[in-house]
């Protein structure tokens, strides 16, 4: 999902290849004598204070801010129909959003009045997404598009495919209705960037489970409160690359179009904007990606689609159905990814390959727009092009060959994972949170504002002291350390994975080739399908929320560790060979250094995505923070509480987000 | 130019010709298939009745039957809505749902939107009576059936104790949308457990599933009715008996669950309506044997729950007609 990030973010860093001064390298000693002195003390300390000033607080305890939160939210409630800004305000949006959804879902997933079926059909919608990817990519990506649709059919669940599908679009399109002039904005300024910065921030690692609730009550339960509950979460991302794309636009040009006289709006339209065009297009890839991450979310309240396939299959653990429909979303996203990739480079890849085609591309398109309209056509008037053929049987045959591997995986499996498990929890979990949640508050609070200033700095420093006093503000320290230490843990083994994969992926085309379709089947896949078979293998515990965090955030770390790994000079791995080293040299001297700021990436990266697996953690036995989330979704009077859990979970987040951003700052430096 | 408007001509000819060749093949038109339907819904005065559905199988299996009739014999537009608690209740408000067909407690829902907005009716017992407590494996209970009774845990603690549990046994809690009073129990009986919190129901069904295919000691908070019960029937632990306040100081509890009678509640403005449906709604009353049939198709045999509520009606076509009345 973060390829975007991994290209974009090279420019800065590839900047700082930096000879290895001796003067450096005593600091560096110093610097991490500096970290062990901190821990050593904050052990002593432990041993000494342990259990006191804690600050636990029990499951159904609250406190006034807690209270506070209730209360504001009973009271927007019960103003609803007399407030001017609900009147005027909210329900203009909802009704625009509605009737934009109700009008797709119309052309091609729900039967508008008078007809029984919708205005275009299978046929013509798989017409449609092979036209449109051969256009604005190429034929392999039409022919995928062309491919994973029929399959969707052939599922079985064309219906569910297609409402998942207007859902996605209509969110994506009014999240770049006003994603792409902010991020534009925030490319030009640096003021408003600083400020969106924290709201991105904010929308990216609020749970959405802490929003859900109140934005039923601004929006009424419909397409409308769907919609933007996937637009919080899946607009940033297109915010945040397109302000990035302006600003790596370079400077030269731009100032070679202000010698010649071009006003600010014609360097923007002419000069900024189409050589940003790639970049930005990648942004959308990734606010679709988002996107589609919300779809069993969406279905809480109500969004038509498979979401509502899993989230009903999952009722009654009925994993074969949960995964026949997990893979349609997963078919989608591989779709509209490869789709969205293809764009992106086709203008260069044009330019590049003098196709012979290129002169025929014109009338060709033309043409290809008259089959279309003909599939369309016969789509809308016969059934055979309007519903999808067959019973989908190869829809019942994934689900029965998912369940009979489940059930397998399950009885033949356990008895090797219940060891690995009790060794990782009392190993290193249990001491590790155990130092984290039994220290004084002030203890904790104290070594992680050094760490942060030894690691990133002052102003690391500053923000992590500004996030450990908010945290003490939400009440809900105790459950936030608890979860600090799993989400570590879970970090740690991410890297763990992702190095040993990433080199691996990194050296090799071929297995890169085989290992990307799997890396994006995880992280689309709804967690609760594959989590069914884990909690039979691992039961609920801390354990298995953390394997749910490694499955979902390792595959960003493989992939920013691999492309780091790729982009180490050929030139130096070949001098490194004709050295004398071998394979395993070559990796640890050379690749890995020279990638330095790719796994530094990979564990921002790392960590943030085990962040946002928090709350689904919360629901298979990790407790603390996503339990309370969870329960605040679920019970009034701890709304409050779970709000505040959100935000604790907001702040470790733009915390280790600081910190390490600041670390890889001083690394590559 | 004069190549390319060749080419032109060629693949307008062949756009044609596949243009008819599918359209002179074409069967079936939409056109003749949406006259035939469509008409048999319409006769009745019923209009909209949205439902709401709480994701858990017992209430999808009053859902269905419910809109089942509703559609049927009533000729309403029913609209089901898959929706949490939280969020169905706060659509009394907001007119977006009608009503919530199996309702477990929520006191403090009953305060916010009946005593205190207004905008909910209580419409009567759905006939279910619903029990919440401890819950252990059935094998665990055939080997130590002392084990039901609260007494004779601390006996047992160790046994229970797992890597979440601190040391002491665990007592594994699940879907946070039920009322526990688990922790103020294990404290003021004095127990040496520790609750645990799932966090969801498919992670405690999955332990308890587990747990008694394996022969793992477990002991978990469960409710029924519940489709996993005609799975893994497990055993309900005796603890000291409810009595009436005995809940009301909640850091005081040391007695059961008292037993919930499940009820419907229903939007104001949808009892007044004078929609049948909401007579319908008010008349519904079944038993918990009828909720574990319905509630069994749906979950164990994978029938669809509109499947699921024909086949329930049409052997039960007298129950129904007592609602309709």
């Amino acid at each position: 999902m973060t390829v975007a990030m991994e290209k974009t973010e090279k420019p800065e860093k590839s900047q700082g290849v930096e000879p290895a001064a001796p003067v450096k390298r005593v600091r560096k000693v110093s610097r991490s004598m500096v970290i062990a002195a901190i821990l050593v003390i904050w052990l002593v300390l432990f041993a000494v204070l342990r259990g006191k000033q804690t600050l636990t607080l029990a499951a159904a305890d609250l406190t006034d801010l807690h209270r506070w939160f209730n209360d504001v939210n009973d009271s927007i409630g019960a103003n609803r129909n007399s407030n001017p800004l609900f009147l005027y305000f909210f329900n203009e949006i909802r009704l625009v959003i509605d009737n934009l959804v109700t009008f797709v879902q119309e052309l091609i997933s729900q039967p508008p009045a008078g007809r029984p079926v919708p205005q275009i059909g299978w046929l013509g919608v798989v017409g449609i997404a092979g036209y449109v990817s051969w256009a604005v990519g190429n034929w392999r990506v039409a022919l995928l598009a062309v491919a994973g649709f029929t399959f969707l059919g052939l599922q079985g669940l064309w219906q569910e495919s297609m409402d998942t599908l207007v859902l996605i679009l209509c969110a994506v399109f009014v999240a770049l209705l006003f994603a792409i002039p902010l991020g534009v904005w925030a490319g030009l300024s640096d003021r408003v960037n600083r400020i969106i910065t924290p709201f991105l921030d904010f929308m990216q690692t609020m749970p959405t489970f802490v929003y859900l609730a109140p934005l039923t009550l601004f929006f009424l339960i419909g397409p409308a409160s769907a919609t933007i509950a996937t637009m919080i979460y899946a607009a940033p991302p297109t915010i945040r690359i397109t302000a990035h794309a302006i600003r790596t636009v370079p400077e030269t040009t731009v100032e070679a179009a202000d010698s010649m006289g071009a006003t600010r709006r014609q360097s923007l339209m002419k000069v900024l904007l189409p050589m940003s065009k790639r970049t930005v297009v990648m942004g959308v890839n990734q606010t679709i990606m988002a996107a589609l991450a919300m779809v069993t979310i969406a279905a809480l309240i109500d969004a038509p689609g498979l979401g509502k396939t899993v989230v009903s299959a999952l009722q009654t653990l009925d994993v074969g159905t949960a995964f026949n429909a997990g893979l349609a979303i997963v078919v989608l996203a591989i779709v509209l990814d490869r789709v969205t990739t293809a764009a992106s480079t086709r203008e260069e890849a044009a330019r590049g390959s003098k196709n012979r085609f290129l002169t025929w591309r014109r009338p060709l398109l033309a043409a290809g727009a008259v089959v279309t309209a003909v599939l369309v056509y016969m789509s809308n008037t016969y059934l055979w092009a309007a519903e999808f053929p067959g019973e989908g049987r190869t829809g019942s045959t994934i689900s029965s060959t998912a369940d009979s591997v489940t059930t397998w995986v399950q009885d033949n499996l356990s008895g090797l994972t219940n060891a690995f498990r009790d060794a990782l929890t009392n190993g290193l979990l249990n001491p590790f949170q155990a130092v984290l949640t039994d220290s004084p508050w002030w203890l904790v609070g104290a070594a992680l504002i050094a760490l942060a200033v030894v690691l990133g700095g002052w102003r690391a420093g500053i923000t992590t002291a500004v996030c450990v006093g908010l945290l003490l503000g939400t009440g809900v320290w105790s459950d936030a350390m608890t979860t600090m230490a799993s989400t570590l843990v879970a970090t740690v083994l991410v890297m763990l994975i992702g190095v040993t994969f990433g080199v691996w992926m990194g050296r090799s085309a071929l297995v890169d080739r085989l290992l990307r379709p799997t890396l994006d089947a995880a992280q689309v896949m709804p967690p609760f399908v594959y989590l069914v078979p884990f909690l039979a293998l691992f039961g609920a515990t801390r354990f298995t929320a953390i394997v749910a965090a490694v499955v979902y955030a390792t595959p960003v770390a493989i992939k920013i560790v691999a492309d780091g790994v790729r982009n180490v000079p050929e030139t130096t791995v070949e001098a490194a060979t004709s050295a004398g080293c071998n394979t395993w040299q070559i990796i640890t001297k050379v690749q890995l250094p020279m990638a330095r700021s790719a796994l530094t990436l990979a564990t921002n990266q790392g960590l943030i995505y085990v962040l946002s697996m928090v709350v689904v953690g919360g629901l298979v036995g990790a407790g603390a923070l996503g339990y309370d989330v969870v329960a605040g979704f679920s019970q009034g009077q701890l709304y409050g509480k779970g709000l505040a859990a959100g935000l604790a979970i907001v702040l470790l987040g733009v915390m280790f987000d600081r910190i390490t951003q600041a670390a890889a700052r001083r690394t590559s430096a | 130019m004069a190549r390319q408007a060749r080419h032109w001509r060629a693949g307008a000819a062949g756009i044609a010709a596949l243009g008819l060749a599918l359209t002179a093949c074409g069967g079936a038109t939409v056109e003749d298939s949406s006259s035939g339907s469509g008409s048999s819904g319409e006769s009745g005065k019923c209009g909209n009745f949205n439902l709401a559905v709480n994701p858990w199988v017992g209430y999808e299996a009053n859902a269905a039957v419910l809109a089942h009739v509703a559609e049927q014999d009533l000729g309403c537009k029913v609209e089901q809505k898959d929706l949490k608690e939280e969020i169905a209740w706060q659509g009394f408000g907001t007119g977006e749902v009608d009503a919530v067909v199996e309702n477990w407690g929520h006191d403090d829902l009953k305060k916010k939107y009946i005593t205190d907005q207004k905008t909910a009716i209580d419409a009567g017992p759905t006939g279910n009576e619903g029990l919440i407590g401890w819950y252990v494996p059935p094998w665990l209970a055939k080997e130590h059936p002392d084990i039901l009774d609260w007494n004779n845990l601390n006996k047992y603690a160790a046994e229970f104790k797992t890597s979440e549990s601190g040391g002491k046994g665990q007592l594994l809690d699940g879907d946070p949308s039920f009322v526990t009073n688990d922790e103020a129990l294990v404290k003021n009986l004095k127990l040496d457990f520790k609750v645990v919190y799932a966090g969801s129901e498919t992670a405690l069904i999955q332990a308890f599933r587990k747990a008694e295919k394996d022969k793992e000691w477990m002991i978990g908070y469960f409710y029924e009715p519940q489709w996993f019960m005609s799975e893994v029937p497990l055993k309900k632990v005796k603890l000291p008996e409810y009595k009436d306040g005995c809940d009301a100081d909640a850091e005081k509890v040391a007695c059961d669950y008292p037993v919930y009678k499940l009820d419907k509640i229903v939007s104001k403005k949808f009892s007044e309506s004078g929609s049948p449906a909401y007579d319908l709604v008010k008349n519904f009353t079944w038993t918990n044997d009828d909720q574990n049939t319905v509630a069994k198709y749906i979950a164990v045999d994978k029938m669809t729950p509109e499947a699921a509520a024909k086949k329930w009606v049409d052997a039960n076509r007298d129950k129904v007609e007592a609602w309709l009345k």
